[in-house]
């Protein structure tokens, strides 16, 4: 009976169904598919026998992959890296959307925003030569300025403690201007009568700015920030691949799991050890955002992302 | 819905009652002064890279890239146009691959969200979480990258980068999201006319969905024509490089591209001017997303808009 009721319906949504493979087809062979393939991290994978064939060796590439030394750097680097990025790039993508919204002069505002915006618009690649134009020792531009003043040269590209702030700076100015409209659309969306009412009762613009604009942001503040800690153990590839490229001397402020990984699969071969890193790092993700949905699902229903 | 941030905001004007308010006019300076610094720091390095592809190679190896062109030149540009063989080959990649790409994939990505929109069907939510629970959890780049070289043989094949970049489960929902906000009646009424799913999908739906349609093909083209990521996996055959990629081979490899001139027919000697050239390419493969930029723009203002109402 309920065979026949399923059957039914299969016949009834045949349409719908059959809209529907294309994309279900897509995602079983990209996305299901390689989550079986999570077996090539237990295993010493050969050509020969392939995902399946290939012979059993228990937790043995873990075991490398954790003895390496590296699990412990490049997991540390991509969370923290993370964390700095959710906190600076949010900080000035609120400060601009504000100041957007606030600041008269239609046309002023227009460019601006135009402006912020270009960045995201440009390849990595593009971006990682920006970067080598203006920090390389022998031509880049910040150099030819410290020598210019008469001052030492820095050698950038040799020098790991720098990276960290680089990166930052590099996110920061890529997402400015994606983040500004956002927050925008979130300020256009709050009530005007608040600012009416402040304005009567002779609240100045910062107070207006901090007791009214700021609390009406949380929310969509703390929907982009959980996404975003769901991600904490992401690293951002294209970014810190042509920011840094193959460059060892800067590995140890500068590797995160996803280039470790691409190098482990690609440079090295090294498919086990890889695919180990890989499992680890969706393992320690899926965690992550779970337990931060069941946190904010305690505290507020409403705002849990699913 | 506010979708516009063009809305009137509640900004008093600077002399009110008379009197100049104090507040307004320290926040206006505050204001204009820290948006004027933010819009420098993202345009200078634009400026950074025209400049150096118009400078004259000696003076920046001598000086550093400059700002603004000093020496100018247009001896990079010269030679790039002379011998594009190469650049044109990764241009008509992009082209294709962006083209193919766009179109396939938002036939898909619209199917898909008509689809999960319809109210009436009964396992529209399994299927959606079919399609999310993608974005929690992966197998990892090893199994995929396997499954793609090994198992589907799309290793050198315009398949591997259009393929892996068609289907993306955040323009699902926002399609989704935008379909679900039309009006039911109009899909009710062509039922009774007795047109079948798919006619009013591409009957109805899809000229109904032009904005949506837009913004979410603008996002797909972007992200192909920028993409270097699946090539740099995939690709080893130069026929096959796509421009972004095409661009991080040459920028990090000098003597391949003297290999590319020469091959192309250049007399090769030391003269080319590799760090003004280097530029003159980065310039000419963002080129067209520059000079479409002031057009598009609001649909990714449009787009970024409907996915932050929605979460």
């Amino acid at each position: 009976m309920r065979l026949h009721k399923f059957l039914y319906d299969v016949k009834r949504y045949r349409t719908i169904l059959l809209m529907l493979a294309p994309a279900v087809a897509f995602f079983l062979l990209f996305a299901y598919v390689p989550m079986a393939g999570i077996v090539i991290a237990f295993k010493h994978y050969d050509y020969a026998g392939g995902i399946f064939g290939s012979a059993w060796n228990g937790l043995a590439n873990f075991r490398f992959f954790f003895e390496s030394g590296d699990a412990w750097t490049v997991t540390r680097n991509t969370a923290l890296y993370n964390i700095a990025f959710i906190a600076v790039n949010n900080f000035l993508q609120i400060f601009a959307a504000i100041l957007l919204f606030e600041i008269g002069g239609k046309w002023f505002r227009k460019l601006t925003q135009s402006i912020l915006f270009l960045p995201y618009f440009i390849s990595w690649v593009v971006v990682g030569a920006i970067a080598y134009n203006l920090l390389n020792y022998d031509i880049g531009t910040v150099n030819a300025l410290l020598r210019g003043l008469g001052l030492e040269p820095v050698d950038i590209y040799n020098t790991p403690s720098y990276w960290p702030f680089i990166l930052v700076a590099v996110s920061a100015w890529k997402t400015l201007g994606y983040g500004t409209v956002m927050y925008l659309a979130a300020i256009a969306g709050i009530d005007t009568e608040m600012y009416e009412a402040a304005e009567i009762d002779g609240a100045n613009i910062f107070q207006r700015i901090m007791k009214i604009t700021l609390p009406n942001l949380y929310p969509t503040l703390i929907i982009l920030v959980l996404l975003a800690v769901g991600n904490i153990f992401r690293g951002d590839f294209g970014m810190f691949y042509n920011m840094v490229g193959n460059n060892g001397i800067l590995f140890s402020s500068t590797d995160v799991i996803d280039t470790f990984v691409f190098r482990s699969l690609i440079t090295s071969n090294d498919i086990g050890m890889s695919a180990a890193a890989g499992v680890f790092q969706s393992v320690l993700g899926f965690a992550t955002i779970m337990s931060v949905n069941y946190a904010v699902r305690k505290y507020d229903k409403d705002r849990a992302l699913f | 819905m506010q979708t516009s941030t063009e809305r009137l905001n509640p900004r008093a004007p600077l002399h009110s009652r008379g009197r100049l308010q104090k507040d307004r006019l320290l926040f206006s300076v505050i204001g204009y002064v820290s948006l004027t610094l933010l819009a420098l720091l993202c345009v200078l390095p634009f400026l950074l890279v025209v400049s150096s592809s118009l400078t004259e190679e000696s003076t920046i190896i001598v000086k550093g890239y400059p700002f603004l062109p000093v020496d100018f030149s247009l001896e990079a540009y010269g030679i790039l146009f002379k011998y594009p063989t190469q650049m044109l080959k990764a241009y008509i990649v992009t082209i294709g691959v962006t083209a193919a790409g766009t179109l396939l994939g938002l036939f898909l990505t619209s199917m898909t969200a008509y689809a999960l929109s319809r109210k009436d069907f009964k396992w529209r939510n399994h299927f959606s979480f079919f399609f999310f629970f993608t974005t929690l959890f992966s197998g990892g780049l090893v199994p995929w990258y396997l499954l793609i070289v090994n198992y589907l043989h799309m290793k050198d094949t315009p398949l591997a980068l259009v393929i892996p970049m068609l289907l993306n489960v955040f323009y699902i929902i926002v399609m989704k999201s935008f379909m679900s906000s039309i009006p039911e009646a109009i899909v009710e009424s062509a039922k009774i006319d007795g047109a079948g799913d798919f006619l009013i999908y591409a009957r109805l739906i899809i000229p109904l969905s032009k904005p949506a349609l837009a913004t979410i093909g603008l996002f797909l083209a972007l992200a192909y024509w920028n993409d270097w990521y699946n090539a740099l996996l995939f690709v080893s055959n130069e026929n096959l490089m796509p421009l972004q990629y095409y661009l991080y081979k040459m920028l990090g490899n000098m003597d391949g591209m003297r290999k590319a001139m020469m091959s192309a027919g250049a007399v090769v000697t030391t003269t080319i001017p590799s760090e003004s050239l280097k530029m003159a390419m980065t310039v000419v493969a963002t080129g067209p997303i520059l000079l479409a930029y002031p057009f598009v723009q609001r649909y990714f203002v449009q787009g970024l808009t409907i996915g932050a109402v929605k979460g």
